[in-house]
């Protein structure tokens, strides 16, 4: 049997982290910049028309205009953050609101076990409340220092660092909780439901 | 489509530089077939641990050359597989390619004309391929080729053109200059609007068969203006680039 | 609505082709939201991300979606009312 083909002299992007820093998860490679990845056009949304919503199980849904909304009491959080398509950046450095705190203005009903985020545009993206509170998540409206741009997912986006990016829905509306799980965007189409890098959860079954 | 196509080893016969930044590759196919003016191939590059990267280059050479295809291939500075044929392949080399590939970014004679078609930069190639393949047939509908470049010398193919244009009274060039022009230049010096595309209609004849060709935002921009001049959706086929390599 | 990132289905037509065993780009479809019929090159792409997603290029909703995985690839086509592949 003859050997696969090689491109003579090809090495390519990096693709793989030979020296595993031990703060780069399983499979990925450590990059300075900070890729745009997407499935469709980035929404334009208009600050005054902005809003943020918590609803579902709930006693009574909250929601925030853009000026409520960034005049909660937010933090700086810097974070490593990894894709699922391999890359890992470091420290990146983020300004939002904590999710602790954004629940904390809604009545949960014991029966909520699961969120779905809603994006404009329509993504969306499903985690266990549990992988929400305790400071694992935050919606950041500024990175590095300045406002986050829409490529990137401003006017806010939700941030899960623990979890693959992908779980961290730009764009960000608002959470629906719910009682059962409801695979999301890429979780209906053979992204694993969890999704944590450090088990290397890419897909359905890993 | 007879059988799905397969990934064959081409090798590269010969590379022409074409300006500074654009070369054609000529690739010899061992499982040649006849393509259409607008299709591509795709590259697929190996590296030594497994890991492929792989890119779409339009064949910028008419159907008629047979066992082999010209790739035109611009270098893009910060790209992963255009700086690879740039800096590191040699005529001898062998490169992965699946093709011919496209059903829809095609014209072949029969389809006839006025035909109109838009190009920025790197975008010609395909335009080049169905100009060619016009050029190689009996009958020539009205053509006009609407070029946008940065520079001067960034106009790939530019003396072939106005060869084609010289002899051929139904090819009209219109030429767009954006970034410099140099002295004595008589062409556009502005990127593509209305009244360019208005002159491009008109140069192109009535109801033209439309192909354009170039980054996204170039043929967002051209299909839209199109539109708003009443040149009808269905006869505007566009192939974009993205920004990358 | 300028989105540099978006390409169109020519850039992925030889894997769509190697996928689904036909060449996409040239064969029809009906948009499942908006009823547009249209050649599937017209559909709009973007490569860059989890999965490949195709939009419909007059109602920009998603027509088809794939996902590659080592073990299988996934092709969610329910945004297409249909896909019409001709005979020979």
């Amino acid at each position: 049997m003859s050997d696969p083909f090689v491109s003579r002299g090809f090495v390519g992007r990096p693709h793989a982290d030979g020296n595993q820093s031990g703060r780069t998860p399983p499979g990925q490679y450590l990059t300075n910049s900070f890729p745009v990845l997407s499935a469709g056009p980035t929404p334009q949304v208009p600050l005054d028309s902005w809003e943020f919503t918590i609803e579902g199980l709930v006693k009574a849904p909250a929601r925030w205009s853009w000026q409520e909304f960034t005049a909660l009491p937010s933090r700086d959080w810097t974070v490593d953050i990894s894709c699922v398509t391999k890359w890992t950046k470091l420290d990146m450095r983020w300004h939002g609101v904590s999710l602790d705190d954004l629940l904390a203005a809604v009545e949960i009903d014991p029966r909520a076990r699961f969120a779905t985020a809603h994006s404009y545009g329509g993504y969306t993206t499903n985690l266990p409340i549990t992988d929400l509170i305790n400071n694992q998540a935050f919606v950041a409206w500024q990175y590095d220092g300045a406002p986050l741009e829409p490529a990137h997912g401003g006017p806010a986006r939700l941030v899960v660092p623990h979890l693959y990016f992908w779980k961290s829905a730009k764009w960000v509306r608002g959470l629906r909780l719910m009682e059962e799980d409801e695979p999301g965007f890429w979780e209906s189409l053979g992204y694993h439901n969890r999704g944590d890098p450090w088990r290397e959860e890419r897909y359905s079954g890993d | 489509m007879a059988e799905p196509l397969a990934w064959q080893i081409a090798t590269v016969r010969a590379i022409r530089a074409e300006t500074p930044t654009v070369s054609s590759f000529t690739l010899e196919l061992p499982a040649w077939r006849p393509h259409r003016a607008g299709q591509h191939y795709d590259v697929r590059l190996t590296a030594g641990d497994g890991y492929h990267a792989q890119r779409s280059y339009s064949i910028a050479s008419p159907p008629s050359r047979e066992g082999e295809v010209d790739l035109t291939i611009e270098r893009i500075a910060d790209g992963e597989v255009s700086p690879y044929f740039h800096d590191v392949v040699e005529v001898g080399d062998r490169v992965e390619v699946r093709g011919p590939i496209g059903g829809y970014f095609v014209w072949e004679p029969g389809l006839g004309g006025p035909l109109l078609l838009i190009a920025g930069g790197s975008g010609v190639v395909p335009l080049m391929a169905i100009l060619r393949e016009r050029a190689a047939n009996g009958a020539r509908p009205s053509t006009a080729l609407l070029y946008s470049s940065r520079t001067f010398d960034e106009v790939i193919y530019r003396e072939e053109l106005d060869a084609l244009a010289k002899r051929d009274r139904e090819l009209h060039l219109l030429n767009t200059l954006t970034r410099e022009q140099p002295a004595g230049w008589t062409g556009y010096t502005r990127r593509i609007d209305r009244p360019m595309l208005s002159d491009a209609v008109g140069a192109a004849g009535k109801q033209p068969l439309v192909y354009i060709c170039g980054p996204t935002l170039l043929v967002e921009a051209a299909a839209n203006g199109l539109v708003e001049l009443g040149v009808p959706a269905s006869q505007v086929r566009t192939e974009r680039f993205g920004p990358t390599s | 609505m300028d989105d540099p990132l978006m390409l169109d289905a020519n850039a992925v037509a030889g894997d769509l082709a190697e996928l689904l065993g036909f060449e996409v780009t040239g064969a029809s479809h009906r948009c499942g939201h908006c009823g547009n019929v249209a050649m599937m090159g017209t559909l709009l792409a973007w490569t860059h991300g989890p999965g490949l997603t195709l939009r419909c290029s007059i109602c920009r909703d998603i027509v088809i979606r794939v996902v590659r995985t080592p073990a299988r690839t996934l092709v969610d086509v329910s945004g297409a009312a249909y896909l019409e592949i001709i005979s020979r």
